[in-house]
């Protein structure tokens, strides 16, 4: 792996979406929108409740949906083939895309936070940065899922399918619908496995705490740790060799 | 496609063609030599080394049937960015600009250009780093007559400074460009020779015909 290929595919990744500015648009102010409308929706009470832990998934899901299809099209158009005989290694063309994107959550989730605090009037004991990042590690998160599903995925038509595959059972199981320890037992086991419970946790202790606690750290550990493990998962099953 | 027991030369400052029909195999041996594609049995060398190590990757030069690069990046944008992954020189960028005639392209977005333009982008990123093999498939399709003629040009002054190019193609008036020949046909090498030696084994008037004779003689 190199440092100068993978900030040059980051680079470039990134360039790309600036000749792109209706999808650059779309990514930044989707999420804003969106909350939005949570606001609208809920009386303030309940905004409090919901608000928080969806400012994490939204950016979760664009993110995993925009990464998938990118990652794609270096796949159909024949780009992908030519750069795996350079001397670029699978890792160089993962964490470049991580990078790009990961700098573009970043944007993502400023803003939505900043919107939604300042604007929405979405209200936390703890800090609202504390909630910042966990939408940050979520974007990052959904990149690195969008990566490693994308491996399995020969057209973008299928690419967009894994999205309900992927990301409905965890917004099912995350907590956000109902506590994780309400949920039939079974099913409360197989929360454990998914990222999404993590940062729903994570976000809990913020909502109701005015200080970060230990577990929050250990919540946002884990999901970052969900995201570099896809990540390398994503480099490992890329390959050099098809059909 | 299974391409069976095929061995062959490709010297230094020759343009060796790789014809045959469509669907003769002249890809899969192409993506087989790149290291691309999942080879079942058998093994490819290239060099020296197993097609696809490491250390062959600066040497070989590709360019995919289809022109692949980013639409939404301008041809230098392009350029840079393969530049960067092989590490190649500076004013690389500008010198394959040039050998491929883009120059007033170089700002304009690739995906914007026309398809035989898109495919000179293509065809120039092969040549970043100046490998000493290039691997080329079907350089010169669906582009016009002068177009052509110009590409041509550019291959022999690649040969003529000590490149090795393999060229495919399925249209045989292409094989008169070459110095050597390789004709497939169902995944077979059925000659390997020069144009020359092959109008006289065949004794037919041009090389379409010589190949069409080899096959229906069953010289190959």
């Amino acid at each position: 792996m190199s440092f100068a290929r993978t900030f040059a595919t980051a680079r470039r990744a990134l360039g790309q979406l600036q000749h792109d500015p209706r999808s650059l648009g779309l990514l930044l102010v989707v999420p804003v929108v969106l909350m939005g409308l949570i606001a609208w929706i809920f009386p303030t009470h309940d905004v409090d409740r919901y608000g928080p832990p969806l400012l994490g998934i939204f950016p979760l899901l664009v993110m995993f949906l925009v990464t998938s299809v990118a990652t794609l099209r270096e796949r159909t158009s024949g780009t992908l083939e030519r750069l795996l005989t350079m001397p670029l290694a699978k890792a160089d063309f993962i964490f470049g895309y991580a990078v790009a994107f990961g700098a573009l959550a970043i944007v993502q989730a400023v803003l939505v936070s900043g919107v939604s605090f300042g604007l929405y009037g979405l209200k936390v004991q703890g800090s609202a940065v504390a909630v910042g990042m966990i939408a940050v590690t979520d974007a990052l998160l959904g990149t690195a899922l969008g990566l490693f599903v994308s491996a399995f995925a020969s057209t973008e038509f299928q690419a967009v399918q894994f999205m309900p595959v992927i990301l409905i059972p965890q917004l099912l199981l995350c907590g956000l619908l109902l506590p994780t320890d309400q949920l039939p037992t079974v099913l409360g086991w197989l929360s454990y496995a998914m990222p999404m419970r993590y940062a729903v946790s994570a976000t809990t202790v913020v909502m109701t705490s005015p200080t970060v606690t230990a577990s929050y750290w250990v919540d946002l550990g884990i999901v970052a740790a969900f995201a570099v493990g896809f990540l390398a998962l994503g480099a490992a099953t890329l390959r050099r060799r098809t059909p | 496609m299974a391409v069976d027991g095929v061995s062959f030369e490709l010297p230094p400052g020759e343009v060796v063609g790789l014809l045959g029909p469509s669907g003769s195999g002249k890809t899969t041996l192409i993506r087989c030599m790149v290291g691309v594609q999942i080879v079942e049995g058998g093994s490819v060398e290239i060099l020296g080394r197993p097609a696809g190590s490491p250390a062959l990757r600066r040497l070989i030069g590709y360019l995919t049937q289809a022109p692949s690069v980013y639409g939404d990046l301008t041809v230098r944008q392009n350029l840079r960015y393969f530049a960067s992954v092989l590490s190649a020189p500076d004013g690389d960028v500008d010198r394959v600009i040039d050998e491929v005639d883009l120059r007033g392209e170089a700002d304009s977005l690739v995906g914007r250009l026309s398809g035989g333009q898109r495919s000179r982008v293509s065809l120039a990123t092969a040549l970043l780093g100046t490998p000493q093999l290039l691997v080329l498939d079907e350089p010169t399709v669906g582009l016009d007559p002068i177009l052509r003629r110009d590409l041509w040009g550019l291959f022999r002054r690649l040969a003529a400074a000590g490149t090795s190019l393999l060229v495919s193609s399925h249209v045989m008036e292409e094989a008169a460009h070459c110095d050597r020949l390789l004709l497939m046909r169902e995944g077979r090498v059925v000659a390997s020779e020069t144009p020359a030696s092959l109008l006289a084994r065949t004794g037919a008037p041009d090389l379409e015909a010589a190949f069409v004779a080899l096959i229906d003689r069953g010289l190959a």
